[in-house]
């Protein structure tokens, strides 16, 4: 009978319907959990640093002394290591980045440019300890006893190469922050200028341009994807952790030398985190851990936004 | 006819000639670090290890020798806690990504994942030390087990969600045309086909996370023992170098390098392997 083999139908119909539901219902609720997961690590530290955000107030960010013994924190002398450690590390990172990218989009032939994409990957792929125990072990002793004493001697009347050479410091954790970041500044840089498209660079070639002259443009036209892997690699450096603490010499005060030992939010936080003995003092390094989360998280937020705009621009056109 | 101005076409070249080397300078001056620090492990590594160091405990401070095999140990059960915890919610996440993650909310996910992944190791660990070690008033392998996953989510996700992308479209609609319906053909043929990939993708998330110290420093903790209580605090291979390398016995920093150079040779195989794997599917995707 008609009727019968119609009902049969629908319900078979309606039950696959349910069964796929409840999968993309299912898998939908994991893709909000990993979303979600982003807010409730936001929250969870608002709340583990409520002491310290009530007892310090905004002071926390201006006040540059850390006593555990008096229970006064203030941040400062760690922010300024966090920022200084890291612009240092741009500095020595960037040029050399855009370097490694324009040899991998514009110079390099295919053969060479999957082997040199691999090594400098490799390069990433170094876990951050092992970088400060080289750093400690080969690094440190290698600036203490030639590059320190030779940048006193020449260029001891800066300000910021005043001092004594310890080894341990600014400087050495400018370098192996700058060693960190170069793979992920050059990677993300060879990706932006891969996405200008070829006519751009056929056009300069046909009026005459030379290979650098080409290049030229084709970095304007990228600039702002290379701002955006640049604010990436802030984003690392400021967040990197056991290779600084291992070099940079922990000591929680403001100096403008970078061959002093300074210290650094992460590090900081590394430290004496197991060690904090008072609430208060539990709740200041989580209020630390909140301030690096939101930089990285802002930081993270804009370069992605540049990155994904440039790459799909260029995409659809 | 203008003639061309040799002096300056002279120009110009010298200048694209002097650009195009410093280019590969900076290729070269990147690398040096790397190989710097390989052969520097390795040189150092080598001789620390041998039969004892991998399955003997450390020693007590001031006797020579021990080995560190209840990190290993330590470091495979964190690992293991990391994946329990982190790889259903990615391979599930990933799914929804590639099989529904065309719209708005897909692209926040994504856009989020991203984000994740820039969230510093430390951070993590703060979290899960709140999450975790406050409530169970005491540092624990589980503590960094969650720790781990939460690092491990971003890469895994996205993977995931990169290698079901690469089944043809041709064999979704193959199983829909013989009346599959959508989350069976998910699940039980273009999750099979894509498997490889996943699995590949997974172990570089677990090889990174082999990597982590910072997040684990007050979660597991470490530990001079033999555990593998998930409840108490954890020996790990990472913790063991920053500990061995900031004491100052020369015999522990021998052995620091030891375990250091144990660590990257597993990251390098994960890595190398993982490149043989994906990189005929990447070609077919590009070409």
């Amino acid at each position: 009978m008609p009727p019968v083999v119609v009902s049969q139908t629908t319900m078979k119909q309606k039950t696959t319907h349910i069964g796929d539901k409840v999968f993309k219902t299912t898998t939908m609720m994991f893709a909000l959990f990993v979303f979600a997961l982003v807010f409730l690590m936001g929250y969870e530290m608002v709340r583990g640093s409520e002491l310290s955000l009530k007892q310090f107030g905004w002071k926390f960010l201006t006040t540059s002394k850390w006593d555990p013994v008096a229970e006064e924190y203030g941040a400062l002398p760690v922010i300024f290591g966090t920022l200084v450690s890291s612009l240092l590390a741009l500095l020595i990172a960037l040029p050399l980045s855009i370097g490694v990218a324009i040899f991998l989009s514009e110079l390099a032939p295919r053969w060479l440019e999957r082997p040199v994409s691999f090594l400098v990957e490799l390069l990433a792929a170094i876990p951050s300890i092992v970088y400060g125990l080289w750093g400690i072990f080969v690094l440190v002793p290698w600036l203490r006893t030639s590059v320190e004493p030779f940048l006193i001697k020449n260029a001891g009347f800066l300000p910021i190469f005043k001092g004594v050479p310890y080894g341990f410091g600014m400087l050495a954790a400018g370098i192996i922050l700058a060693i960190m970041v170069l793979p992920i500044i050059s990677s993300i840089s060879r990706d932006v200028l891969r996405a200008i498209p070829n006519s751009q660079r056929e056009a300069a070639f046909a009026l005459g341009a030379t290979k650098w002259e080409t290049t030229k443009i084709v970095l304007s036209d990228g600039k702002s994807g290379l701002l955006g892997a640049t604010l990436l690699g802030l984003g690392r450096a400021v967040g990197e952790t056991m290779a600084v603490t291992m070099v940079i010499g922990n000591r929680p005060e403001i100096s403008y030398s970078l061959l002093d030992p300074g210290y650094s939010m992460a590090s900081v936080i590394a430290n004496e985190f197991a060690e904090a003995t008072s609430s208060l003092y539990t709740s200041a390094l989580i209020e630390i851990a909140l301030i690096l989360f939101v930089v990285t998280i802002i930081l993270n937020v804009i370069a992605r936004l540049i990155v994904w705009s440039i790459t799909k621009k260029f995409k659809t056109t | 006819m203008k003639k061309i101005n040799i002096k300056k076409y002279n120009w110009r070249q010298t200048k694209n000639a002097i650009m195009t080397t410093l280019s590969t300078a900076s290729v070269v001056v990147a690398v040096i670090p790397l190989f710097l620090i390989f052969f520097y492990t390795l040189a150092q590594g080598i001789s620390a290890l041998n039969i004892d160091f991998f399955i003997h405990m450390p020693k007590p401070v001031g006797e020579l020798g021990g080995g560190m095999a209840n990190t290993l140990v330590g470091t495979a059960i964190l690992i293991g806690l990391g994946c329990l915890f982190g790889l259903p919610i990615s391979i599930f996440a990933g799914i929804y990504l590639a099989e529904y993650g065309n719209n708005t909310f897909g692209t926040i996910v994504r856009f989020f994942t991203d984000v994740l992944s820039g969230v510093p190791s430390i951070v993590v660990g703060v979290v899960a030390y709140i999450l975790v070690v406050i409530p169970m008033k005491q540092f624990s392998a589980l503590a960094g087990g969650v720790a781990l996953a939460i690092l491990m989510i971003p890469t895994a996700t996205r993977t995931t969600e990169e290698m079901i992308k690469l089944v043809p479209q041709s064999y979704r609609e193959a199983a829909l045309a013989i009346g599959i319906p959508q989350w069976k053909a998910t699940l039980k043929i273009i999750l099979p086909t894509a498997m490889k990939g996943i699995t590949t993708g997974v172990l570089l998330a677990i090889a990174r996370a082999a990597g982590e110290t910072a997040p684990l420093l007050f979660t597991a903790l470490g530990n001079r023992f033999w555990s593998t209580d998930i409840g108490h605090p954890m020996a790990s291979l990472t913790v063991f170098i920053y500990d061995y390398a900031k004491a100052p016995f020369e015999d522990w920093n021998r052995q620091a390098w030891g375990a250091a150079f144990v660590l990257i040779v597993l990251i390098f195989i994960v890595n190398i392997t993982f490149r043989f794997v994906t990189r005929g599917r990447y070609d077919e995707q590009q070409n």
